[in-house]
């Protein structure tokens, strides 16, 4: 009964969703206010329905009821409560039905917190939401029904994938698809902008915040995926360009993209089309990225399920999704002109050079990622693209991006001369090569790459530094100053930072990795590096669902124990199963990691791979270090401030929607000026 | 800006979108080989671990054996691996494993972890072996009858589907063909 309840929940929905995307567009055309007031109920009746939808299938799962066939394929009654619920999503029908879920409820979101936009505006961004929805929603009930019955009913599952069995894994789809989901509304945004032909500053001021939460969320769902494949997979390679995870990365190169050229856009009137482009290609790489997993069309380790019925389904949505937009965009964008005007030294310049090298690296990454597909599809064989491809490429635009991180973000809007902190600029990247220079003396071997790749690292953050130190220069009361910079100022210069943290360990991990594979009988030694590890114990220990052989290593250094580690290697009882569970001694300057390999000599040995990995833990606190200051840039005050001023200027426009059918333009007409006003008041704001 | 750069965003998509509705036809693991039914190529070549015997691929006539062409460095082996592993163990036929433009080091530290199923491994580091055979990409398989004939060859990763379907039947055809 319960499964039968989300389904009609999810067809209700799709009606609902057809509504809120058919009656309030038809409705910002013809000027009915009446249609366009029905966005906001519709968004809310969605929100509930899908979620009723996903609570019947999460109960499920929960209460074992194996004649729904995807739960019968995905769990059974050894799995514990936890991987029970985010095993909702841990094979393709449910994934597509979270995607559904958190859509809708990014929809919802939207209906609640923009009450204060336009109504026409508003009324076209929630109707485009529901466009997708449909989408989606249709892509559920026609190919990949999580609701479809079993009979004969098994007396028990087939059981999750042991590797998504795992607490990282858990939360990793769900702040994926949060990040995914999330550029649906800069994108609604970017096409409503399209239709009426107008982007205003009070629009952009909107977008900000949505499309800066939409990127954290993709900030952790990519590093909780790196971080899971590190200690999981038991390889201790924490990315490797499969194409699985650069579909994950190209929105969030071309978010990041987003999110700087929204800032040049707002404040200066600035790269609109160039804004709205980007907006629509964010998503479109997100939808894309849905293809590439759920179609097969690309072999990866990842592969979950290779469908072609389904992928075929994703390529016509995708084809009318990112074809009509990018359609609307040829004709359309030229209504969206710049409004100012800047110079080469400027803010604007650096923030362009910023969007030119993220897209073109996105671009490498797509060509890479697509290319045996292209070569197979004309015929010239098969082959795999290697990570040697995508660090060659990679890797050397990323190099100006540090470069220039730091200084593009003290300079002014407009026009700015270097003169007089040019001096100091020398001076700090001098500093930062011989700080650099220091530092690799402290570590195991002087290597010139470290010298070089830490020099960049202390620059960027020796510029930003810099950048908040010239920012309260001249200030008197500095506390009072600091006290009162928006925290979008601070959100910024902590990712940067982050940024900074991030390359530390990229760099020393990839330079000073130590890796060694060797054959261990009990009690044997072995040296890696300083650190020398002892096989003390080994034995067989069961788990909630899997038996698992369990090894223990002494680690000392120069005779001083350090810890122990212990490792894994598992036999999941339904499927039988093996999985590495690799033992980590973390620390932040070093991760010792040890995986258990096969046994040899009929188990009176085994094959141990110890590697010591500097500084790899400083990745994620990087990443950490970029998804906190996504955040604290989405809350400053002056958003919530501006949705008070434009919730008064809405209400005088919804009487000129009213008496008028050009109600759009009027609505556009009005808020232009007070948005510019705030953008020109001050030059140094970011 | 020009009607040519505002079409050409839709212009690139629908060139991938076009290419993407083509991969939806393709099989991964379908290709044609001019080498089937054909002499295999004949080589030397050093083998793994460094210092051991040269492997001389005449040394194979009379006997039914799978060529795999390999290299750590490549995403699909890894999901190929537990295939390879399980044909081994179903059919004792000598499985050459052909490790591609690859380091010795990283090779023998992959084997380690995941389980050799080979009983050659070949060092073709410079990639020559591979050129003679005609290798497009990695993984790619080979099967070579007892007059040393190249029976079948599977391009791409070898699933479930692709190893119960297709390499075992070539390699049981190729078996009783040499029997009777």
């Amino acid at each position: 009964m319960i499964p039968e309840l989300g389904q009609f929940a999810l067809i209700l929905a799709l009606c609902t969703a057809f509504v809120l995307a058919v009656v309030p567009m038809v409705g910002s055309f013809t000027g009915h206010t009446g249609w366009m007031d029905m966005a906001r109920p519709a968004a809310a009746a969605q929100a509930f329905l899908v979620s009723l939808s996903y609570a019947c299938l999460t109960w499920a799962f929960i209460s074992h009821d194996f004649s729904v066939l995807y739960v019968a394929n995905t769990s059974n009654t050894s799995l514990p409560l936890i991987y029970r619920i985010s095993g909702v999503w841990g094979g393709h029908e449910g994934s597509i039905l979270f995607w559904c879920f958190i859509s809708a409820l990014w929809t919802g979101a939207v209906a609640i917190f923009s009450r204060a936009l336009p109504p026409v505006l508003l009324a076209r961004v929630l109707s485009i939401l529901g466009f997708v929805s449909i989408g989606f929603l249709l892509f559920v009930l026609l190919t990949s029904n999580p609701f479809e019955r079993l009979f004969p009913v098994p007396v028990d599952g087939a059981s999750l994938n042991p590797l998504l069995q795992d607490p990282g894994m858990a939360i990793h789809p769900p702040m994926l698809y949060l990040g995914y989901v999330g550029f649906s509304v800069a994108f609604a945004f970017a096409i409503a902008a399209l239709i009426s032909g107008k982007l205003d500053a009070a629009t952009l001021r909107w977008m900000r915040p949505w499309t800066n939460i939409a990127w954290m969320f993709l900030t952790i769902g990519i590093s909780l995926g790196s971080w899971w494949a590190y200690y999981e997979l038991g390889w201790g390679g924490w990315w490797f360009w499969d194409p699985v995870e650069n579909a994950s990365f190209m929105p969030w190169l071309i978010g990041t993209a987003l999110i700087h050229s929204l800032a040049a856009s707002e404040k200066r009137g600035v790269f609109k089309a160039w804004t709205v482009l980007l907006a629509v290609l964010a998503f479109s790489l997100s939808l894309l990225g849905t293809f590439l997993v759920r179609s097969g069309v690309l072999t990866s380790v990842h592969s979950f399920a290779a469908d072609p019925a389904r992928g075929l389904y994703i390529l016509l949505f995708l084809g009318i999704v990112i074809g009509g937009s990018l359609l609307l965009f040829a004709i359309r964008s030229n209504k969206l002109k710049s409004t100012a005007s800047y110079e080469l030294v400027s803010r604007e310049s650096a923030l362009l050079l910023n969007n030119i090298l993220l897209v073109v690296a996105c671009s490498a990454v797509l060509l890479g990622t697509l290319y045996p597909l292209f070569v197979d599809a004309l015929g010239f064989g098969k082959l795999s693209v290697g990570e040697q491809y995508f660090n060659a490429v990679f890797v050397p635009l990323m190099l100006p991006i540090l470069l220039i991180v730091g200084v593009g973000a003290m300079l002014n809007w407009k026009r700015d001369k270097l003169k007089g902190r040019s001096t100091t600029l020398v001076v700090l990247g001098v500093a930062s090569i011989v700080l650099a220079a220091f530092l690799t003396s402290l570590l195991t071997h002087y290597r010139i790459s470290a010298v070089a790749s830490l020099s960049m690292a202390v620059w960027v953050s020796a510029s930003t530094a810099y950048g908040i130190f010239y920012r309260f220069r001249n200030k008197r009361k500095r506390l009072s100053a600091v006290m009162h910079t928006p925290a979008a100022f601070w959100g910024m210069s902590t990712a940067h930072i982050g940024l900074a943290v991030f390359t530390v360990g990229v760099a020393l991990t990839s330079i000073y990795n130590e890796e060694q594979t060797v054959r261990m009988a009990l009690n044997d030694n072995h040296t890696v590096g300083d650190y020398d590890f002892e096989f003390t114990s080994l034995e067989q220990v069961r788990g909630a669902n899997y038996s698992a052989a369990e090894g223990r290593f002494q680690v000392s250094r120069n005779g001083d124990a350090v810890s122990e580690i212990v490792a894994q290697k598992r036999v999941y009882d339904v499927r039988n199963d093996t999985m590495t569970e690799a033992g980590i001694d973390a620390g932040l300057t070093r991760d010792l990691f040890i995986a258990l390999g096969e046994p040899l000599d009929g188990g009176n040995a085994w094959s141990v791979r110890i590697q010591s990995k500097p500084f790899i833990r400083w990745i994620w606190l990087g990443t950490i270090l970029m998804a906190f200051g996504g955040f604290l840039a989405a809350i400053d005050g002056r958003y919530r401030r501006v949705r008070a001023t434009a919730g008064s200027a809405s209400a005088k426009s919804t009487a000129a929607v009213g008496s008028a059918v050009t109600g759009s333009a009027a609505v556009a007409q009005r808020s232009a000026p007070a948005a510019g006003a705030t953008g020109s008041s001050s030059n140094i704001t970011f | 800006m020009s009607l040519f750069l505002k079409l050409l965003p839709l212009a690139l998509f629908l060139t991938v979108a076009g290419f993407l509705a083509k991969g939806l036809t393709l099989d991964p693991s379908e290709l044609p080989s001019p080498l089937v039914d054909k002499p295999a190529p004949q080589f030397t070549v050093a083998t793994l671990p460094e210092g051991g015997p040269v492997f001389d691929s005449s040394s194979m006539a009379g006997q039914v054996w799978v060529l795999n062409v390999w290299a750590s460095w490549c995403g699909p082996c890894i999901a190929e691996h537990p295939y390879l592993i399980e044909l081994a163990e179903q059919r004792s036929v000598p499985l050459v494993g052909l490790n591609y433009k690859d380091q010795p080091a990283d090779a023998q530290q992959w084997l380690a972890r995941l389980g050799n199923p080979f009983t050659h491994l070949l060092d073709d580091r410079a990639g020559d072996v591979g050129l003679d055979w005609g290798v497009y990409g990695v993984p790619e398989t080979f099967v070579i009858d007892s007059r040393g004939q190249v029976r079948f060859k599977h391009v791409g990763p070898i699933d479930e589907k692709s190893l119960r379907g297709k390499l075992i039947p070539a390699i049981d055809e190729v078996l009783q063909g040499a029997a009777s």
